[in-house]
């Protein structure tokens, strides 16, 4: 029951700030409301007993994401002033493509899992486990990492991106010759 | 009668919880009831202790340089000076800047708090006496930490002032920059330890790990000092250059949040040097001793252990304060990729490798002599390369244009700035440049 | 007691919020925001179902694990390319940035 509060209020804290991400007009706003909204996900995660990737959520997702788009939002900031509409002209046609997309959702989820909570049928609430495996989760992810028969390619390739991605970024962002009084 | 001396014992030996949980028996209820007690008595003993932490550290600053400090308000030696600071804070108007957006200017004080207090949540006082024993508290340590910078983004932003602004953007660079070395360094205990959980790297730690690994303290504490913005790393609240940095339209008790949150950081990080590098609250095995009647008064002396510790600690950063001279942003940033960030890459490389090369039934003796001397040799190589870097520079310097200008202050500028310091040799060559053209860190102002 | 669809109901409502969002926006940045929105509903999903069907291993955290990986490096790259276009072009409204060369 007390577990049922904590996500409902996890899932209101979420859905209202991401609402808040897609509708404001002030774009500083918008990426507190982001920040928010990834809050709330990282107490989903401890919920679902998945701590070591909430403290994750948090470092990587708030620490770092939230405040490269901040930065972002204040280097063009111009764009905030704006008195126009944040949408385009196509937003009618999103904004039923996605109820659209979230109803056939919901009836896929509906038809696969039981709605209601109870012990009796499958998935109705969370498997008990012995708590020495959820304890250990955050070890073995580690070894799985690194071991031959885990994931050590994927681990590699996930590496090798993030170096990409740094070197990449910085080439792009690099101001060019004459530039630097634009900024 | 029988129930207070219960109730004086528990007190003594920091066990409150099982003496409420013998007098009034166990339930959920109870339970619940205990740790919303601990919560309060943590984050009341977090807020509390900050009145002394500023007391304490005007008086030494104060001794340093050669002056009394506080020394009127209640008693000779100044005890409530700072109480009378906080009633004075209180009593503040509570202004609000114009143009300020409101959520943001709010939120951000009580944001910094929070934040504060979150982290104590792990730090292990005496045995058993920790908040919550998480199997990831280095991590969810750094995690807030980490979280904690979007707050000085918020309140920069949200003053509307572009002091404020310039000083988020400086601790916002700073802080993101001074977490990778102290993520780095903060792996070593936990590659020693093998465990993230704070109480058990203490348990891991017969021999403290600042005879394993005195480079990764070293760094570990550097990084602290930055990431708490202390002198010499203080340049978020710059008082010449930017007034006073994020916090500049803040008045009254929301300023005090600010001050507040700086100290009892500080705190936290010295209590988490104790912890990880001397020990924690470990004391020879005395602070496990149980009384023949049940009650582990240890958890008493294994509390004073950790407070010596890390007091001691603490006054290394209040002695640091009144030595160092503040330095330039563009030099924070560059000691830290180009010389912490390298140099605690090759540690976590070497400290892994040697950790795992060490057969399993090593005694911790051996095992520390390995590390210690790992960590020596390491360190004299980096000097080494310090040093014939320096002489390198000082030849330049005599046979180069002469000392005062810019290349002479800052030879890596070439590297630093690629090719636009060739396009414009203007930059380089006048040293009567206003101060601030000469920050690397471009900040839109429009 | 919460039964597995809330969490994949919940998933489904983050995605669709920040479908909508990288659908109706004008803003790059805020497309962007919509697409991390969407990456936190599939993390979401992956624990979820590493929480129900396989706690004893560790496939859906490690998967989880390289959202992140790849949400960190696409933000990275995503904001350089938003700022150097916004340096160019002196905008960063997607309608507007409707031609192929200069």
């Amino acid at each position: 029951m007390s577990q049922q509060i904590v996500f409902f209020i996890l899932a209101a804290i979420t859905l209202t700030s991401a609402i808040a991400v897609v509708a404001l007009r002030n774009l500083f706003h918008a990426a507190l409301a982001l920040m928010a909204s990834f809050l709330g996900v990282a107490g989903i995660y401890i919920l679902l007993e998945a701590g070591f990737l909430g403290m994750a959520q948090l470092l990587v997702y708030i620490g770092a994401i939230s405040i490269l788009i901040i930065f972002a939002v204040m280097m063009t900031r111009r764009m905030m002033q704006t008195r126009e509409t944040p949408f385009n002209s196509q937003v009618v046609a999103a904004l039923i493509g996605t109820l659209l997309s979230f109803a056939v959702l919901v009836v896929v989820i509906g038809q696969l899992y039981p709605l209601v909570p109870g012990t009796d049928t499958m998935l109705g609430s969370a498997p008990a486990v012995d708590p020495a495996i959820i304890e250990n989760s955050t070890a073995r992810m580690g070894l799985s990492f690194v071991s031959a028969d885990g994931y050590v390619l994927p681990f590699e390739a996930a590496s090798v991106l993030l170096l990409a991605a740094l070197v990449g970024s910085i080439i792009i962002a690099w101001p060019r010759s004459g530039e630097e009084e634009n900024l | 009668m029988s129930t207070i001396i219960d109730l004086l014992k528990s007190l003594l030996s920091l066990s409150l919880g099982d003496f409420i949980r013998r007098t009034f028996g166990t339930s959920p209820g109870i339970e619940l009831l205990i740790d919303i007690g601990g919560v309060v008595i943590l984050s009341t003993f977090c807020l509390l202790i900050v009145i002394f932490l500023i007391w304490l550290e005007r008086k030494l600053i104060a001794r340093m340089q050669d002056r009394i400090g506080p020394n009127r308000v209640g008693g000779r030696y100044g005890a409530l000076q700072t109480v009378a600071d906080v009633v004075k804070l209180l009593s503040k108007e509570i202004i609000h800047p114009s143009g300020a957006d409101w959520i943001s200017y709010n939120a951000a004080p009580i944001l910094t708090v929070i934040a504060a207090l979150l982290v104590w949540a792990v730090m292990p006082f005496a045995p058993g006496v920790i908040g919550v024993d998480l199997n990831i508290g280095v991590f969810y340590v750094m995690a807030i930490s980490s979280a904690s910078v979007m707050v000085l983004l918020l309140a920069g932003w949200g003053s509307n002032n572009k002091y404020a602004l310039l000083g988020a953007f400086r601790a916002v660079a700073q802080m993101v920059s001074y977490e990778v070395p102290m993520i780095l360094a903060l792996l070593v205990p936990v590659i020693l330890a093998r465990t993230m959980s704070t109480d058990g790297i203490i348990a891991a730690q017969s021999i403290p790990f600042l005879l394993f690994a005195p480079v990764s303290a070293l760094i570990f504490y550097i990084s602290s000092l930055a990431e708490t913005g202390r002198t010499p790393f203080d340049l978020l609240e710059a008082e010449s250059e930017i007034v006073a940095g994020f916090h500049i339209e803040y008045g009254g008790m929301k300023f005090g949040m600010f001050f507040l949150a700086e100290f009892v950081n500080t705190l936290f990080w010295s209590g988490m040097f104790a912890t990880l590098y001397l020990g924690g609250y470990r004391f020879f095995g005395l602070e496990n001793w149980v009384s023949a009647d049940g009650y582990p008064y240890g958890r008493m002396i294994g509390l004073i252990v950790f407070f010596i510790k890390t007091f001691s600690v603490y006054f290394v950063y209040v002695w640091i304060r009144g030595t160092l001279p503040r330095v330039r942003v563009d030099q924070i940033l560059n000691y830290n990729w180009k010389f912490l960030v390298p140099l605690s890459l090759v540690l976590i490389f070497f400290v892994a490798l040697i950790d795992k090369l060490i057969p399993a039934g090593t005694g911790p003796a051996a095992r520390m002599s390995i590390h210690l001397a790992l960590n020596l040799l390491l360190a004299f190589l980096t000097l080494e390369v310090l040093r014939r870097r320096g002489r390198q520079f000082r030849e330049s310097l005599s046979g180069g244009d002469g000392p005062g200008g810019r290349e002479a202050l800052f030879p890596d500028d070439d590297h630093g700035h690629g090719s636009d310091a060739h396009e414009a040799p203007a930059h380089d060559d006048h040293g009567d440049m206003p101060l601030g053209s000469r920050e690397p860190i471009a900040v839109p102002i429009h | 007691m919460i039964p597995l669809s809330w969490y994949l109901l919940l998933s489904a409502a983050l995605f669709s919020v920040g479908l909508f969002g990288v659908l109706a926006r004008r803003n790059a940045i805020a497309i962007l925001m919509g697409v991390e929105l969407m990456l936190n509903a599939v993390n979401i999903n992956l624990i979820a179902f590493w929480r129900y069907l396989t706690p004893d291993r560790s496939v859906g955290m490690v998967w989880a694990t390289f959202v992140l990986t790849v949400a960190a490096a696409e933000a990275a790259v995503g904001l350089a390319l938003i700022i150097s276009i916004y340096r160019n072009r002196d905008s960063v409204n997607v309608e507007e940035l409707d031609t192929l060369k200069n």
